[in-house]
């Protein structure tokens, strides 16, 4: 009974300590955010001696961070609803008829989830199809980085909606337009919302891309403007003065 | 009759939706990897408009030219991949044990806090731990030198010896706590009748634990592994941010170096590297579906 008594306090002190862990640094940077700049200096666990509400004041009027906000939401809305929509559509196609030259697309398009980019001959392919630099051709990069691992999830959920409703759909007269719009995509849903959600913080997160193809500040999204913002000396910086200064 | 059938199905489940998904796919991630076989062997760069064919010359200099240290960037990559896959997977593994079958109290509060950082964008995290681990006035350090564990304090990210397992050190803390949320998941799916059965039988935690728990677990330990292999791999942002590379090439990894190599102008280099990781994740890329087919597991 003793023993059994020690093994849970330890293994609650043990929780308890990997979640100070975990949680100190996240702590840390709202602490900060509202300390004036001296008390700020050393990032100290101690609270703010007064909270400083126009520290985000400065930092999105310096950053520019208004515009980039607004660039980040347009790009993860819009890639994430281009790739949902085409890769709902390749999904159920796929998974409905599967001849064989259906079967190695699905295998071609499910490989990209272990692909790498090659961003350097990627340049190549976005200036032949003049995207380079422009806000159009990184939402369709987005959405092409979001296809296979939105095919995957969703031909798998395919699988479970019943084909009997296809074949009553095309009885009643549906073309294949109709009956995937009105019928096959609200029974979606749930496998829609995981890859909406999963491709919106990808992309809100990310700032690979808009550092190789994205060069005019405006254009930037929260990620890159707000690196930018805090790292001007670093290579990066420099780089984008050279070209741009 | 079949013939009909076929057609049948051509009309209802038309091909022409298939079509936007594969163009966007082929165009953007395909066919520029591709097209880096073919310029990996040339002088591409961007200081000419000629591009010349110079054979294997891109890849002597990254394997044999130990000026340009492309071999220490490789290892680095490979030293940061494995030391990640190992660390996250034990840690993640004990914590899920932990708090399935470990404590009753708060469980779920615990979960909810470990997977918190897995939210956090990479940049935020980064600059976070810019500032803790900062040598004299870092938050780690100053709490190792209160506490009297001096010797402990070093200089995390600019130290030559100690930058990457920083950088590695921090990109556990974030990642750790989504690969438990998935191994949860496994654990809970399995019966606790084995359990029953096995402690009717005589064994002990230990046994229960070794032959139930991780040979059921197996599958969801394989996808935790093939994920931190393909992160790894290609680890570009915690390392950008933390470091940059520096000091000198102690962190630097493929990617940084490709993007390197990229802003300086030398893109048949940085192709050739790029190339040379393709190969190797389309190899692993045909192993992950052939997991993926044969588990029918889902991340």
């Amino acid at each position: 009974m003793k023993t059994k008594k020690i093994k849970a306090i330890s293994a609650n002190t043990m929780a308890i300590i990997v979640s100070l862990i975990m949680f100190i640094p996240i702590y840390l940077v709202v602490i900060n955010s509202l300390k004036d700049q001296v008390q700020a200096s050393s990032m100290g666990v101690d609270l703010p001696t007064a909270l400083h509400w126009g520290n985000f004041l400065t930092v999105i009027e310096k950053g520019k961070l208004g515009q980039a906000f607004l660039n980040s939401m347009i790009y993860s809305t819009f890639a994430t609803i281009i790739a949902i929509t085409l890769s709902a559509m390749a999904a159920f196609v796929l998974s409905r008829n599967r001849t064989r030259a259906n079967r190695y697309i699905y295998y071609l398009i499910v490989m990209g989830i272990a692909l790498p980019m090659n961003f350097v001959t990627l340049t190549k392919v976005m200036q032949l199809t003049h995207l380079i630099n422009t806000q159009i051709g990184i939402i369709i990069l987005y959405a092409a980085t979001q296809i296979p691992l939105s095919v995957f999830i969703i031909y798998a959920f395919v699988e479970t909606i019943p084909r009997e409703l296809d074949e009553a759909a095309i009885i009643d007269g549906c073309g294949p337009f109709r009956l995937f719009f009105s019928i096959i995509l609200p029974l979606l849903k749930p496998a829609l919302v995981t890859t909406a959600i999963l491709s919106f913080l990808w992309i809100w997160s990310e700032f690979l891309l808009p550092l190789y193809y994205l060069n005019k500040s405006t254009y930037w999204p929260m990620t890159l403007a707000i690196y930018n913002f805090l790292d001007n000396t670093s290579l990066i910086g420099v780089w984008f003065r050279q070209i741009f200064c | 009759m079949k013939k009909n059938k076929l057609r049948m199905k051509n009309t209802i489940y038309p091909s022409y939706f298939v079509f936007g998904a594969l163009v966007l796919y082929l165009l953007f991630l395909l066919v520029p990897g591709v097209m880096g076989f073919y310029y990996s062997f040339t002088d591409w760069s961007s200081y000419s408009t000629d591009v010349h064919f110079v054979g294997a010359e891109n890849f002597y200099r990254i394997f044999f030219d130990s000026s340009r240290h492309y071999t220490v960037y490789i290892k680095n990559t490979v030293i940061f991949t494995v030391v990640t896959i190992i660390l996250k997977t034990v840690i993640a593994l004990l914590l899920a044990l932990l708090l399935t079958s470990g404590i009753k109290r708060f469980a779920n509060l615990h979960r909810a806090i470990i997977f918190l950082p897995a939210v956090l964008p990479l940049l935020v995290v980064g600059l976070v731990f810019k500032s803790i681990l900062h040598p004299s006035t870092g938050i780690l350090n100053l709490f190792l030198r209160t506490v009297g564990l001096d010797f402990l304090a070093q200089r995390w990210l600019v130290d030559v010896d100690w930058a990457l397992f920083s950088v590695i050190g921090v990109d556990t803390w974030k990642g750790v706590g989504y690969l438990m949320v998935i191994l949860i998941a496994g654990l809970q799916a399995i019966p606790n009748d084995y359990y029953e059965a096995a402690r009717i039988d005589g064994a002990n935690a230990l046994q229960a634990l070794w032959h139930i728990t991780l040979p059921l677990l197996m599958p969801a330990i394989m996808v935790v592994t093939v994920l931190n292999l393909l992160y790894g791999l290609k680890v570009f942002d915690i390392v950008w941010v933390l470091t940059n590379g520096g000091p000198g090439y102690a962190t630097e990894t493929v990617y940084t170096a490709v993007f390197k190599d990229f802003s300086k102008g030398y893109y048949g280099i940085a192709t050739a590297l790029s190339t040379m990781l393709f190969v190797i994740m389309v190899s692993f890329g045909y192993f992950v579906i052939w997991l993926m087919h044969k588990e029918g597991t889902d991340f």
